[in-house]
């Protein structure tokens, strides 16, 4: 099936952009607004608004058609399945399956200072309602912070014998951190312990096609909670472990 | 301003369990010293620059100090006695110095009473500049006038010169307060990077030629305005007082300078934290910049209604920590934020009651509040109207340095239009709202009221137990953010010393009987 953005119609192409043009506001201005939504693939766009918001800027609002439509047939992703299973049942599981506490190790890595992400997943407290991995009974998690270096991070991980490795990347500037992100998975390769871990990413702008394509086991970006990454690590343990 | 109903006997009893806990940290500061403190005083002595291997001149000497030396006297008196010994002013001293394989330790001694009869030349030409920009900038605000609620926006492009053209902007659109943020990492170098820079991640490195040529863009954006508009960077870190030193020349307005947050939040060891934040705020309290304290992370990382009383509690210790390092109120700008998670019902009344009850604790500071960040979703549209409110509580309980909440927080660093968005929003709001905390009580023993009073009551608890406890031991027990810190942990420890009975710090002694005499 082809499908297209939907407005108030059924493939009525319906789309708003909105940019900002590094030349002060004027008809030519809008004009070019104007051409570059069309050069976007928007059918009759209109510039709903236009704005000066500084000596040499401005700001449009577009709304048009879109011409462009996918079909969602040959489209092909893995999906991480959401999760059906409860912090109770994801100890369960662990109960049956491990004799022994699985080990997590986390951290906001690289340059990034934020551990918005990391904590929503690995602290007690949880995010949302949700609990974080520190309060799951068979799992033991390490909490690293912000600003860890891949090296250290790698450290630790074989210091505490990680079985999974979850890596954050909250705020990024100029894809920085993609490179971080590569950037692991060749130290970790280089030292022979890819395979011996569960490498999963997460934050804002990471997505599990993404994740996959940069080495990783998995991603998770926003609306995902502690039991969504447990449940993943947990099942593909026990997945390896059956070999 | 009493719209609360606060117990006051329990505000006077915060106060006093905060200084009892600033007083035993004190104590602990008073008789030690960290290298930061020490290139401090050379940056004030007027040495700057770095050698061929692009290592900052003042780390240079003091490791020098360090390795050759005994660095528990000081940095002041080998200084001095250099000078002496080699019959030489500084800048000669420091170009034989630079060329000649020769130690800073190699000379013999002066007598202690002598060194800042040697010196005094040369900090008083930073003193003065000082106080010079202290000066204009009071002349410049008188002059022009300032915002009840000032807005402030940040710039993060990584490049000076886009910083300028971005904060320029800002000015121009409205904003009051323009704030560089830092290359992330840079908090964690032991030394300050050099020179003017244009690449950085998350944002530009904090060199003192960043902040001339910002000082410089803001002055001039300001003059084609009629305002003046405030320059921010940050001081926490490994190199808090010196960057406290170098904004001090540089006439920024505002650092943010906690006396907690580097070991909270970035792993730096408590004392060297301590030792370094009373420094710079020495530093800051004699060039008049208003500090900025960073309780608003704590709930980053932990729950906005459980642990609520953490940053009230922090407040109090950090205003204990300022007026130990003479800080006036006015420079005090306590932080706080709007984090709780909005879907709780009645959130706002909760936020309300926390923004007023800053409000009112401390009603001469220029409370810092933050926007809402960790409840910020990727969805820009409902972010733009958690950010609304967020402005509205911020004009109705009457904050005076307003953080803007961006719409595409957690996704990239601002674009020009997200700035310029959060501040049409901002001024909105001021303008619309602009008498309606005048018209507001909170209702006797109501929700508000109730919620204010209870933070409160648990502040106090917390300050009473902390002044038990020792600040030491309450880190090492994760009483602040959920975090816990060791004593003997952490970055930066290497760098912190006992002082000998005859160490000399020249512009300590100089600033402490400027702050007795005044």
């Amino acid at each position: 099936m082809k499908i297209r953005p939907y407005g108030d119609t059924l493939n009525d192409g319906a789309t708003q952009v909105s940019f900002t043009l590094p030349i002060e506001l004027s008809a030519k201005a809008i004009q070019a607004a104007k051409e570059l939504a069309k050069k976007m693939g928007l059918i009759n766009p209109s510039v709903v608004h236009s704005e000066k918001i500084g000596k040499n800027f401005s700001f449009f609002i577009i709304y048009g058609a879109l011409n462009a439509n996918v079909d969602i047939d040959k489209i092909k992703v893995t999906e991480i399945k959401k999760t059906s299973k409860s912090q109770k049942e994801i100890e369960e599981m662990i109960k049956t399956n491990f004799e022994r506490e699985l080990i997590f190790v986390g951290a906001s890595t690289g340059t990034d200072a934020h551990t918005v992400g990391i904590d929503a997943i690995m602290n007690m407290k949880g995010f949302d309602g949700h609990y974080g991995l520190e309060r799951y009974q068979g799992i033991k998690a390490y909490n690293l912070g912000s600003q860890v270096n891949n090296e250290d991070f790698i450290k630790i991980a074989r210091d505490k014998k990680a079985d999974v490795l979850l890596v954050s990347q909250t705020v990024t500037q100029k894809d920085v951190h993609l490179k971080n992100l590569v950037e692991l998975v060749e130290l970790l390769e280089s030292e022979n312990l890819r395979d011996k871990v569960i490498l999963i990413a997460g934050g804002a702008r990471i997505n599990h096609e993404l994740a996959k394509e940069l080495g990783y086991d998995a991603g998770f970006g926003p609306g995902n909670y502690a039991e969504d990454v447990a449940l993943f690590a947990i099942e593909e343990l026990i997945k390896r472990k059956e070999g | 301003m009493n719209k609360l109903n606060l117990d006051n006997k329990l505000i006077t009893s915060c106060r006093k369990y905060a200084k009892s806990i600033a007083k035993d940290v004190q104590d602990y500061i008073n008789k030690h010293s960290t290298v930061s403190v020490e290139r401090t005083v050379l940056r004030l002595l007027g040495i700057e620059g770095v050698d061929k291997f692009d290592v900052p001149l003042v780390n240079r000497l003091v490791d020098d100090v360090k390795e050759n030396g005994d660095l528990s006297l000081g940095v002041s008196i080998y200084i001095a006695s250099a000078l002496k010994a080699n019959n030489k002013n500084l800048t000669e001293y420091l170009d034989y110095y630079l060329s000649n394989n020769v130690s800073l330790t190699d000379n013999k001694l002066v007598n202690k009473n002598e060194v800042d009869k040697i010196l005094r030349l040369y900090y008083k030409k930073s003193l003065t500049k000082i106080k010079k920009n202290r000066d204009l900038r009071t002349k410049l605000i008188n002059k022009y006038g300032e915002r009840k609620t000032e807005l402030y926006v940040i710039v993060a492009t990584g490049n000076i010169d886009e910083d300028v053209l971005q904060a320029q902007e800002a000015a121009r659109a409205g904003a009051d307060i323009v704030a560089v943020i830092r290359s992330t990492g840079q908090s964690l170098l032991d030394y300050v990077p050099y020179g003017k820079t244009t690449e950085g991640f998350g944002g530009t490195y904090a060199t003192q030629e960043n902040f001339k040529i910002m000082r410089l863009a803001l002055d001039e954006v300001g003059n084609e305005l009629n305002r003046y508009i405030k320059l921010v960077n940050y001081a926490s870190g490994l190199c808090m007082p010196e960057i406290a030193a170098m904004g001090a020349l540089e006439r920024l307005d505002v650092l943010l300078n906690d006396s907690m947050y580097g070991i909270i939040f970035r792993d730096i060891n408590m004392k060297r934290t301590f030792i370094d934040q009373y420094f710079s705020r020495m530093l800051n309290a004699y060039s008049g910049i208003i500090i900025n304290t960073g309780e608003d992370n704590y709930l980053t990382t932990s729950d906005a209604v459980l642990e609520a009383h953490t940053v009230t509690a922090s407040q109090f210790i950090n205003e204990g920590f300022a007026l130990e390092a003479k800080l006036k109120p006015e420079l005090m700008g306590l932080g706080h934020a709007f984090e709780i998670n909005p879907n709780i019902e009645n959130s706002f009344l909760l936020e309300i009651a926390q923004a007023q009850l800053s409000r009112e604790l401390f009603p001469k500071a220029p409370l810092k509040y933050m926007p809402p960040t960790k409840h910020i979703n990727g969805n820009i549209f409902r972010a733009y109207q958690q950010n609304a409110m967020f402005n509205i509580v911020t004009n109705l309980t009457e904050q005076k340095i307003h953080l803007l909440g961006m719409m595409t927080e957690a996704i990239h660093t601002p674009f020009i239009s997200d700035r310029y968005l959060a501040i049409k929003n901002a001024e909105m709001i001021q303008k619309s709202m602009k008498s309606l905390t005048d018209e507001i009580t909170y209702k006797k023993d109501g929700f508000i009221q109730k919620r204010a009073n209870e933070v409160l009551e648990n502040a106090h608890m917390l300050l009473k137990q902390i002044d038990k406890d020792g600040m030491f031991k309450t880190l090492a027990n994760g009483v602040f953010a959920e975090t816990k810190r060791a004593e003997d942990a952490g970055k930066g420890l290497d760098g912190v010393f006992k002082k000998s009975n005859d160490y000399i710090n020249v512009v300590s002694d100089r600033l402490e009987a400027y702050f007795n005499e005044n």
